[in-house]
């Protein structure tokens, strides 16, 4: 059984899940959640192409949009391998195979997975909202993710270590952008500075999810406890917030965080999202230009 | 196959270019990284400059196309992540020829991003009228690999394939 297979065969969403599961201890799954995160942000982003305020941000928000779509390739064609040798596909299999639908393949993980399949952080499938609602939910994440891929780097997992070891260099250059707007704007004018508390009001109750780990982000399969990076990621969003203007998150502490994206319930925008990415190859299977 | 080839097939992969500069070779830019004869199979090395760059499947679709016309056949490419590619792995005639090409080549002294706020933009030598009278527009550039800049003399704006 693979994933292709199970998505499209009459199971029951239950037996894909379990199926998927089971395969390396979890990996697979965590896979695609760092890979479907980085997909769906790239995805948002990439939405401000020719509508950013000026065009060198418009540019700089379309960079960081590929470089996050390359690191969900990355993400996709790792798990891909794994689905691929658990299932036993050899290569003259996927070949003798007619319809060719055999293989799991990045694309088939991005294109022709459902939307409780994806495993997805729920903040990077809120909508683009204004510029400074944008900025601010790159800057949440790119903390976060800029921490995480510092722990991965040690990871016993070489290929999971390569990726994180080439992509941080790229999140340095987010990270350093998005901190430099949230200050532009948190302690800009008064309307900028309105607009960033609304959009923190917008996002701050979806970072909580971001330290609730998942069954696939024990540290036997992510190499560190989750929680390990809570405060660091905490002090450095204090020290932006001040120099910003914004509110402390010693001020938010006890609010209700949203959580559930990790294990596939999602807020209503990620089906409009995903029914928008993956028409074009649902309608035309493989086709490519 | 033996030595002899393998000097040809360098010779052969030394005809690809970057599709996005071409006046850089594969080599010039460092992301050819190995040349190896595994009993019949040519087995190739690249390494991608940033994770989302695009010209990635065409590089790779470049060097089987320029090593089947030479007659060859059993051809591998691989993609390697670690060691993660950096300027430094660019040859100095291929900073040389991005000069020449209007491109202002990464500096030799690596000023790699860190996370320092509002930092002070290194000093980029405008690779049209020499001046280094140059400010920093936008860390993101037309490709990945590039942040543009402007020269305050001649008032050109220009690409800086920037450290990394």
């Amino acid at each position: 059984m693979n994933i292709y297979n199970a998505v499209n065969s009459s199971q029951s969403p239950d037996d894909i899940t379990s199926t998927i599961t089971s395969l390396s201890d979890g990996k697979v799954d965590l896979l695609l959640h760092l890979a479907d995160t980085a997909l769906i942000l790239s995805q948002r982003n990439a939405a401000w192409c020719g509508h950013g305020p000026i065009l060198e941000q418009d540019i700089a928000i379309t960079n960081i949009s590929l470089d996050l779509l390359g690191q969900a390739r990355n993400f996709y064609q790792y798990a891909a391998k794994i689905i691929n040798e658990a299932t036993s596909v050899t290569a003259a299999e996927q070949v003798n195979n007619a319809d060719g639908l055999l293989e799991a393949s990045e694309d088939s993980l991005a294109y022709l997975r459902t939307e409780r399949e994806f495993k997805n952080l729920l903040l990077v499938e809120q909508p683009n909202g204004d510029w400074g609602q944008t900025i601010l939910r790159q800057y949440l994440f790119s903390q976060y993710q800029y921490l995480m891929y510092q722990q991965f780097q040690q990871s016993s997992d070489q290929q999971l270590a390569a990726i994180a070891e080439k992509a941080i260099k790229e999140v340095t250059y987010h990270v350093r952008w998005s901190s430099e707007w949230v200050i532009r704007l948190g302690d800009g004018t008064p309307e900028s500075h309105t607009r960033m508390l609304n959009a923190l009001g917008e996002l701050w109750t979806y970072t909580g999810e971001f330290f609730m780990p998942a069954e696939y982000e024990k540290k036997e399969t992510i190499g560190f406890e989750l929680d390990a990076i809570k405060q660091p990621w905490i002090e450095k969003v204090t020290q932006l917030f001040e120099a910003a203007t914004l509110p402390s998150p010693s001020n938010m502490e006890g609010v209700f965080m949203k959580a559930g994206g990790k294990t596939g319930i999602h807020t209503e925008q990620l089906g409009f999202i995903l029914a928008e990415m993956q028409y074009l190859h649902r309608t035309y299977p493989n086709s490519f230009w | 196959m033996n030595e002899n080839s393998l000097a040809e097939i360098r010779q052969i992969l030394s005809a690809v270019c970057d599709p996005e500069i071409p006046v850089l070779t594969i080599a010039d830019l460092g992301v050819l990284r190995d040349i190896k004869i595994v009993d019949e199979t040519i087995e190739i090395t690249i390494t991608p400059t940033y994770t989302g760059c695009p010209a990635m499947d065409m590089i790779t679709m470049n060097i089987r196309l320029a090593l089947t016309e030479h007659g060859y056949k059993n051809i591998l490419i691989k993609s390697v992540l670690s060691p993660a590619w950096t300027t430094d792995w660019m040859t100095e005639s291929g900073k040389e020829k991005l000069k020449a090409y209007g491109i202002a080549p990464p500096n030799p002294t690596q000023a790699v991003c860190d996370s320092k706020l509002f930092a002070e933009a290194e000093a980029i030598q405008c690779p049209l009228c020499n001046s280094w009278h140059t400010r920093v527009l936008s860390q993101f550039g037309s490709t990945a690999c590039k942040a543009l800049y402007q020269c305050e003399d001649c008032r050109e704006p220009f690409d800086y394939f920037k450290c990394h």
